[in-house]
């Protein structure tokens, strides 16, 4: 409220040891994920493509939440997430990994995670054969290539935007990003919906659910604002962003996490929900398989740690502006939506509970730190908030009553 | 709270007649930065009257945090509880029908239920509560009186220091706002 001229110097890059010390990390996780990924796929070639598909979701949703993340405040005008949208931009640098990821350890073994349609049964399964205008090789391919290619040209397009604007300070760039955001959301959503379908949904191609994108979308975003607050938190905990990004915008952050998480659940009873009162075989299929032996501790695992504990916990406002309970539960939930992807994927190979492997892991390393380790070199070499954004002033402002 | 003691020097009155001092700004920040020094000074009774919510206001005051969140878990709880037993108790107890080989209580059925009347009884609490602990409905207030107050829906920011305040003096607070820069100060009858 003060009348005095309000001065927005940050640390404007950070500092180069840092920057080194964060990829270095990546780049060991990744080390690590690669020797325990060799030990998994040795051990067992059919297991480890399902692991990989896994670790896979996980980061290629937390890409597509960030990259979500970007469009929505490009296309609300926001101003409060000025300093938070630049780390949702380097996120959004995972969707570059991501094609590498698929078309080298996904797209070799479809044969293997996609056999019920692409299998030799399939020739005489009548459902099958009914969706095969859709379910085929060529075609699956195709809708690959163009998913990637959707999602990359957005993220290059929202960092070079925004990075232009740091030396320029141009508002039309400003515009310019607005007016994409809007049909960049409908691609968005459509290519994120049908991703899931074919991607994670078809390895049951019996089954089916037209709220899947929507789910797996809701844990994606739940997984970019983990990190997101993260950022916020060490980025404020080292003295780097003092005015731009404080606790208020962690508050936010922590509101849209506790949002999403509600979201999330939502969608989850909503599907769970139609197919218990529907009660026909062939849709509770997907959930007796997730509820045999041990898979339904998993099951519950997931109820519990995706929805209960973040909800009681990020409740209270003293909570999402404390810096040390929220990292707990931003960390806490990342791991849930590898639960959830885990959930997702592996009940299609393991019919008889929970067979966790350090393949599981190993995948989850790999392609966490691989995607991480490109975040991590875009943001070494970016400011740290939109140097010369038109809301940085409006940013600083944020006040939460 | 103590009945106010209005202290008089000089003459002598029988009953108070002194309710609040009253006084109003032309900016939000001069109001502003008046609240940051009556809280510095230790005065606790006051009010501030604005035609629109004024960010910060609450800290310049040095209020509280509202108690209203816990009055809206509380509504949350019961509605919760309420919705869980009656479903419980008129499906699986009292009057279980069969539908299609559906149980008679199942929580997965409830659930929509459950979340609804949670909602409800979150937002009564929200409503209803607000009323409460702003003592609403209130017909008459005091402040009220002062010749300019509807200006406070308008474009003047008020303020009010009430004779029920420890520190409260007539004298010494109606000085202390011509200080800050209050505008047509004036005592206000009970």
């Amino acid at each position: 409220m003060s009348s005095k001229q309000q001065d927005l110097k940050d640390t404007e890059r950070l500092p180069e040891a840092t920057a080194k010390k964060v990829q270095t990390l990546a780049l060991g996780v990744a080390a690590v994920g690669l020797a325990l990924s060799a030990v998994g796929y040795m051990g067992d070639k059919q297991r480890f493509a399902f692991s990989f598909l896994t670790a896979f979701e996980w980061v290629t949703t937390l890409g597509l939440g960030a990259l979500f993340f970007v469009m929505i405040q490009h296309v609300t005008r926001a101003g409060w997430s000025v300093a938070p949208r630049r780390h949702a931009e380097w996120l959004t640098s995972i969707l570059w990994v991501s094609p590498i990821l698929f078309f080298v350890g996904v797209f070799p073994n479809m044969h293997t995670l996609y056999e019920h349609w692409l299998g030799e049964h399939a020739a005489h399964d009548a459902i099958v054969k009914a969706k095969q205008a859709y379910l085929n090789t060529g075609f699956f391919t195709g809708r690959a290539v163009l998913f990637f290619a959707i999602w990359a040209v957005l993220a290059w397009f929202f960092q070079s935007k925004s990075r232009e604007q740091d030396s320029s300070g141009d508002t039309k760039l400003t515009e310019k990003m607005q007016a994409m955001a809007a049909p960049g959301l409908a691609l968005f959503a459509l290519s994120q919906t049908f991703a899931g379908f074919d991607w994670v949904m078809s390895m049951d191609p019996h089954w089916y659910s037209t709220i899947f994108g929507v789910y797996m979308f809701a844990g994606g975003v739940v997984a970019a604002l983990s990190v997101l607050a993260i950022i916020n938190i060490r980025l404020q905990s080292a003295g780097l962003l003092q005015k731009v990004s404080t606790v208020e915008h962690q508050h936010d952050i922590g509101k849209l996490l506790f949002g999403f998480t509600v979201f999330w659940t939502y969608i989850a009873f909503s599907q769970y929900f139609l197919i218990w009162y529907g009660n026909i075989p062939e849709e509770t299929i997907f959930f007796k398989h997730r509820w045999v032996e041990s898979w339904k501790e998993w099951s519950l695992l997931l109820l519990v740690g995706h929805f209960i504990v973040p909800v009681v916990v990020l409740m209270s406002r003293h909570t999402k502006r404390n810096k040390a309970i929220l990292t707990v539960m931003a960390v806490w939930m990342l791991l849930m939506h590898f639960v959830d992807m885990y959930w997702l994927v592996m009940p299609n190979l393991d019919h008889h509970g929970v067979h966790f492997t350090l393949g599981d892991v190993g995948a989850l390393f790999l392609c966490a730190g691989l995607g991480f380790a490109l975040v991590a070199r875009r943001a070494a070499a970016s400011p740290l908030f939109p140097l010369k954004d038109p809301r940085l002033a409006e940013a600083h402002k944020v006040e939460n009553l | 709270m103590a009945e106010a003691k209005p202290k008089v020097r000089g003459k002598v009155v029988a009953a108070p007649t002194c309710a609040a001092v009253v006084g109003w700004f032309e900016t939000p920040s001069a109001l502003y930065h008046a609240c940051e020094s009556l809280r510095d000074k230790g005065y606790k009774d006051f009010d501030a009257h604005t035609p629109f919510p004024v960010h910060g206001l609450e800290k310049a005051m040095g209020l509280k945090p509202s108690r209203l969140p816990w009055i809206v878990l509380g509504g949350a709880i019961t509605g919760f509880l309420t919705a869980l037993s009656m479903q419980w108790w008129m499906g699986g107890v009292d009057y279980p029908l069969n539908i299609s080989g559906k149980p008679g209580f199942s929580i997965q059925a409830s659930i929509p239920i459950l979340f609804e009347l949670t909602v409800l009884l979150s937002a009564f609490g929200t409503f209803f509560g607000l009323w409460g602990l702003c003592g609403l409905p209130k017909l008459f207030d005091p402040v009220m009186q002062h010749p300019s107050f509807h200006k406070a829906s308008d474009d003047r920011f008020f303020l009010s220091i009430e004779a029920k305040d420890p520190k409260f003096d007539s004298k010494t607070v109606t000085e202390l706002l011509q200080k800050l820069g209050a505008h047509e100060v004036e005592e206000v009858a009970p």
